[in-house]
């Protein structure tokens, strides 16, 4: 063992038994710290855990989809424009969907009730998601009613729960028959919710999307793209909006240690004139202290880090669902895929370690300089 | 041999409170034998004795050792020189609370990094040479003042220092263990240490094994300044 490992193994194990010498004092300040590492940590984890989920579902959705504008505002679209779509080079097929939202009163929740391009549920039947069938305490065989748009009520069977990779889509989600659908809402046959659009060639969809808006001028085409960017777009503005109210927090911590580390006793004070006076430099005594404080720094980091992961991953973040997932009433079961990523951490221990560590240090400094003479006065 | 040339030394200098604690010592002491410095409180000795251990730098004049001067070099010189001639025993033996007996005295050898094995058997081996070795597991505040003062000495003595400085050594100690400390320095003077002491307890300065006593008052020496 070289002469240089050897001194920084003394070191540390003297710092360790500084500090487990003062358990109150560095307990206090482990906790602290644990505290913000994990709820930093919980943040980045959880809005990056949606973005994830977000884009797993999205992967599977169509490239294109096409909606008709009156006035500005999205509009039914005739079947009509189906074969001036599929008219154009490069698209490959082309289909009409059939969605749209219901707000139930007695729950308080939107629910988004669509027809599936395959396997639509037979008439009087419908699947449900998992999340409205907990608020509504629906089983299968049980009949869910709702009010349609002529007034008059409707009763499906529940046939089907519906089982998705994510229950972030599925949550609100009633599945429906085509003939169900226009009846409830009153949409005449021919019409459509709006368009999806598959194309030949991936790198060929803006052309496609170009050419669609010549052919139909009422129409927008929007792109999966698009959806995605304005996803990462949301997510990453709660997360900011977090961040800065979690920043006083950060704020108050740097404080703390400051207070913490300056605020050194008058018999730690008195402990380092004593190394010194016995022959530690003052590099021995700053590089002690830069120990104390990584191992204080690198056992909060962990534990608070661990304890985020448990909290994102295996408790569904319970503490910030309302703030980072929305309004929506009907919360899903989020249930992400567990997963780390090297950057996302590098960046969450240079925001805690660093703060810690730079407020630490003048104070340790100071305290380092001690004249040795000082245990002789 | 320790050359003090014209040392002085004062506290905040330039302000109202300005104490002149050393004022224009001129000394030499050989390196063998045990020196005393004897004077009233507030005479200088212990500010003396913190400028020749390299504690403190004087604020004029020059301290040589072995014709180097060693009054004026930078921190990390100081230390190097401090930690390789030096080993000191303090008045309220600063052990370090908490620690075991064992870890006190080896703690002036962590910065040299020896190995763990080597360092804690010469711990161990001068504990028992000063009678204390039933002792190296407890911690520092157990122990008795005799033990305590013994266990300071042990701590001195870990880098193998040339020369001891003990300040007020007895100052805390009955007779009895005053006499067992003046034995316990008398042994290090016939290992080959040299040993200075600051007292103004006759029990030390009038003791047999002394081999000089410079008198301070006032920041000044009364008498010769050679030994």
């Amino acid at each position: 063992m070289t002469a240089f490992v050897r001194r920084q193994r003394y070191l540390l194990e003297y710092s360790l038994s500084a500090m487990a010498r003062r358990p109150g004092k560095h307990l206090a300040l482990l906790l602290v710290y644990t505290l913000i590492v994990f709820l930093l940590a919980s943040v980045m984890l959880f809005t990056h855990s949606l973005q994830r989920e977000t884009r797993l579902v999205l992967a599977g959705s169509p490239e294109l989809i096409v909606q008709r504008l009156v006035a500005g505002r999205h509009e039914l679209i005739p079947a009509g424009h189906l074969e001036r779509i599929a008219g154009i080079r490069g698209v490959r097929a082309a289909k009409g969907r059939l969605w749209g939202y219901f707000y139930d009163p007695a729950v308080r929740a939107n629910y988004t009730l669509l027809v599936p391009p395959d396997d639509a549920p037979a008439a009087g039947e419908i699947q449900i998601g998992a999340a409205l069938a907990r608020i509504r305490g629906l089983a299968l065989g049980d009949y869910l009613s709702l009010r349609g748009a002529s007034g008059e009520p409707f009763a499906w069977r529940v046939a089907g729960l519906i089982e998705s990779d994510s229950e972030l889509v599925s949550a609100d989600l009633v599945l429906m028959g085509e003939a169900d659908f226009r009846r409830f809402f009153a949409i005449a046959p021919g019409l459509y919710t709006d368009l999806v659009l598959s194309v030949r060639n991936p790198r060929e969809v803006l052309t496609v999307a170009e050419k669609v808006s010549l052919a139909l001028p009422d129409s927008r085409p929007i792109l999966r793209e698009e959806i995605l960017r304005t996803y990462d777009a949301v997510f990453g503005w709660r997360q900011g909006v977090v961040f800065v109210l979690l920043v006083g927090a950060i704020l108050a911590f740097a404080i703390f240690a400051w207070d913490r580390a300056s605020g050194l006793s008058g018999e730690e004070r008195r402990e380092i004139g004593i190394l010194k006076a016995i022959g530690w430099e003052t590099a021995d005594v700053l590089r002690m202290k830069l120990w104390e404080g990584a191992v204080l720094s690198l056992t909060a980091f962990l534990l608070g880090y661990l304890l985020a992961y448990l909290h994102v991953f295996y408790a569904s973040a319970a503490l910030f669902e309302p703030v980072l997932k929305g309004w929506a009433v009907l919360y899903p079961a989020f249930n992400p895929v567990p997963f780390v990523d090297g950057l996302q951490v590098a960046t969450l221990f240079f925001f805690t370690v660093f703060p810690y560590t730079a407020a630490t240090l003048v104070p340790i400094w100071s305290a380092a300089i001690t004249d040795p003479d000082s245990v002789m006065r | 041999m320790i050359e003090l040339d014209d040392v002085r030394k004062a506290f905040n200098q330039g302000r109202p409170n300005e104490l002149w604690a050393v004022r224009g010592v001129s000394l030499n002491l050989p390196l063998k034998g045990l020196h005393v410095l004897k004077g009233p409180s507030g005479s200088g000795k212990t500010t003396l004795l913190a400028m020749i251990g390299c504690l403190s730098r004087p604020t004029a004049g020059r301290i040589r050792l072995d014709g180097r001067l060693i009054s004026n070099l930078p921190e990390r010189f100081m230390t190097e020189v401090r930690r390789a001639t030096f080993g000191f025993v303090f008045q309220q033996f600063n052990l370090i609370r908490g620690l075991s007996v064992l870890d006190n005295v080896m703690l002036p050898a962590y910065p040299l990094a020896p190995d763990a094995g080597e360092l804690r058997r010469r711990a161990l081996a001068l504990l028992g040479r000063f009678g204390i070795a039933a002792r190296a597991a407890h911690k520092a505040e157990w122990l008795s003042g005799g033990e305590a003062q013994r266990a300071a000495v042990c701590r001195a003595m870990i880098n193998d220092p040339r020369i001891l400085i003990a300040d007020e050594p007895t100052a805390n100690l009955d007779s009895q263990r005053s006499q067992e400390l003046l034995a316990v320095l008398g042994e290090l003077v016939a290992m080959g240490k040299t040993v200075l002491v600051s007292s103004h307890d006759p029990l030390v300065f009038e003791s047999a094994g002394v081999s000089h006593v410079v008198e301070l008052h006032d920041g000044r020496l009364l008498g010769g300044g050679s030994c």
